[in-house]
């Protein structure tokens, strides 16, 4: 699994960092998401994609 | 089973994805009033209107993303009417959808402002195409009025300068803003447009009383305490209102917005999601309307797991938004309206970084920051968990 971001996107929701938080932070002023783990071990995968489906802007895409 | 989703936005667009992900593999349609793929909104008063970014870049789905969905997209066909008891929706190009379950998201439309009819150089904006000839308008001098200084309002006065525009934001209210998050951050948030030149013009005597025009072009705006604006352009940002016009006669409840119930239900077989559903917050205890960009994302993907039957849970979120002021992003959780209490617990309001706790009654209901984006976050868990005022701060997540 591999994680890109549109970072211009991110409107610092932080929905991402509730869903997989071993993968997911925010910066601290903006908000603006961090990738903590590009490409994520297998078992942080199923909150990924979560994460990917709540982002309120698509800003997290996901290929596996 | 049929679905049929009207709506072809962000909340609409959330259902018919999020159902394809929950694994319904049945006929799906997605109806939309606009010719437009659908695309997202909130850059259409920040990054389109600056010209920072083109439409393409605003597409939530793309023609092949479509076909991979196997959506059957009915693009630029607006809904005209629906029978809920014959589960049977006519579009306005005449086309009748049966359907087994249907999804409302269709959003809402830009309040009008009387006397501003048929007036030239008078616009709102609410799709890509006003945002386009808005953008088409806009050059350095332009001489804007923005009527409204709410969320629509601020921001498009913020981008306009940024273009180098003259611009004048009118407001009856005394401060930009101050009905949504409150008189303190409003002030705030007023300083950042002075700081940029922007004159704001607030309080009673800045409601308009009246237009100038010249061979029904305007020419100047008149405001209640006598002040004439001239002004080559106009856009009225007075608020919105629920596109539920088509539905009158339907059968539905329809107040502020379609009236669900706390799982999102209209009626059988029938869901409403996104800024025209209003449903029954069962953990705020309040019947709740929100046009936040996230809910959008976050209620059509709980309806499409309604509709499966794997929804569970009422509806109750944590609602969410965002405004970009120039370089400043204002974020907030929670309901922030109506407060009783504004609490500055990090930074100062004065120093441009801070973080703010909402209170109402004896409840946290809210928490706004400025540069404090991370900090803001960790309020959260107590807005979920319904904390009480007093309890916020013992269990202070600082």
């Amino acid at each position: 699994m591999k994680i890109t971001i549109d970072r211009d996107r991110c409107c610092g929701a932080g929905q991402c960092v509730l869903a997989a938080p071993d993968v997911f932070d925010q910066d601290d002023e903006e908000g603006l998401v961090v990738v903590l783990e590009e490409s994520p071990a297998p078992e942080h995968h199923q909150a990924v994609r979560e994460a990917a489906s709540v982002c309120p802007t698509a800003t997290i895409e996901v290929t596996e | 089973m049929s679905v049929v989703v009207v709506g072809a936005s962000a909340a609409g667009f959330a259902t018919a994805e999020g159902l394809r992900r929950n694994g319904y593999d049945g006929a799906l349609t997605l109806v939309g009033a606009e010719p437009e793929l659908p695309y997202d909104r909130p850059p259409l008063s920040k990054q389109v209107l600056t010209g920072q970014w083109d439409a393409d870049r605003i597409r939530l789905c793309g023609q092949d993303k479509a076909d991979d969905l196997g959506l059957d997209l009915r693009l630029g066909t607006p809904a005209a009417a629906l029978d809920v008891a014959a589960r049977r929706l006519s579009l306005a190009d005449g086309t009748e959808l049966p359907y087994e379950q249907l999804v409302l998201a269709t959003g809402v439309g830009p309040r009008p402002l009387p006397g501003t009819e048929g007036l030239r150089g008078v616009r709102m904006l609410r799709s890509l195409e006003d945002a386009l000839a808005l953008r088409a308008e806009l050059r350095p001098g332009t001489r804007l009025v923005v009527i409204g200084a709410g969320f629509l309002g601020t921001e498009i006065a913020a981008a306009a300068r940024t273009l180098e525009a003259e611009v004048w934001l009118v407001e009856p209210e005394p401060v930009p803003l101050g009905v949504a998050v409150g008189a303190e951050v409003g002030e705030f948030v007023a300083g950042l447009h002075r700081e940029r030149g922007v004159h704001l013009r607030t309080g009673p005597g800045a409601a308009v009383r009246d237009f100038k025009a010249n061979a029904g072009e305007v020419e100047a705006v008149v405001l209640e305490d006598g002040t004439e604006l001239p002004c080559d352009l106009v856009v009225v940002a007075i608020g919105s209102v629920p596109s539920t016009g088509w539905l009158a006669g339907s059968g539905l409840t329809l107040g502020d917005g379609i009236e669900c119930d706390s799982r999102c239900s209209a009626a059988p077989g029938v869901y409403a999601a996104g800024d025209v559903a209003s449903w029954f917050h069962e953990h705020a205890g309040v019947r709740v309307r929100l046009e936040h960009r996230t809910n959008a994302t976050e209620q059509g993907l709980y309806v499409a797991r309604a509709l499966l039957g794997q929804a569970g849970e009422p509806f109750t979120p944590v609602p969410y938004f965002w405004s970009d002021q120039y370089e400043t992003k204002l974020t907030a959780f929670g309901l922030l309206r109506g407060a009783d209490e504004i609490r500055v617990v990090e930074g100062a309001i004065a120093d441009g970084a801070f973080v703010a706790l909402y209170r109402k009654g004896n409840r946290l209901t809210g928490v706004l920051g400025v540069r404090r984006a991370k900090s803001v976050r960790q309020w959260r868990a107590l807005l979920a968990a319904g904390s009480g005022w007093d309890e916020a701060f013992a269990d202070s997540p600082k």
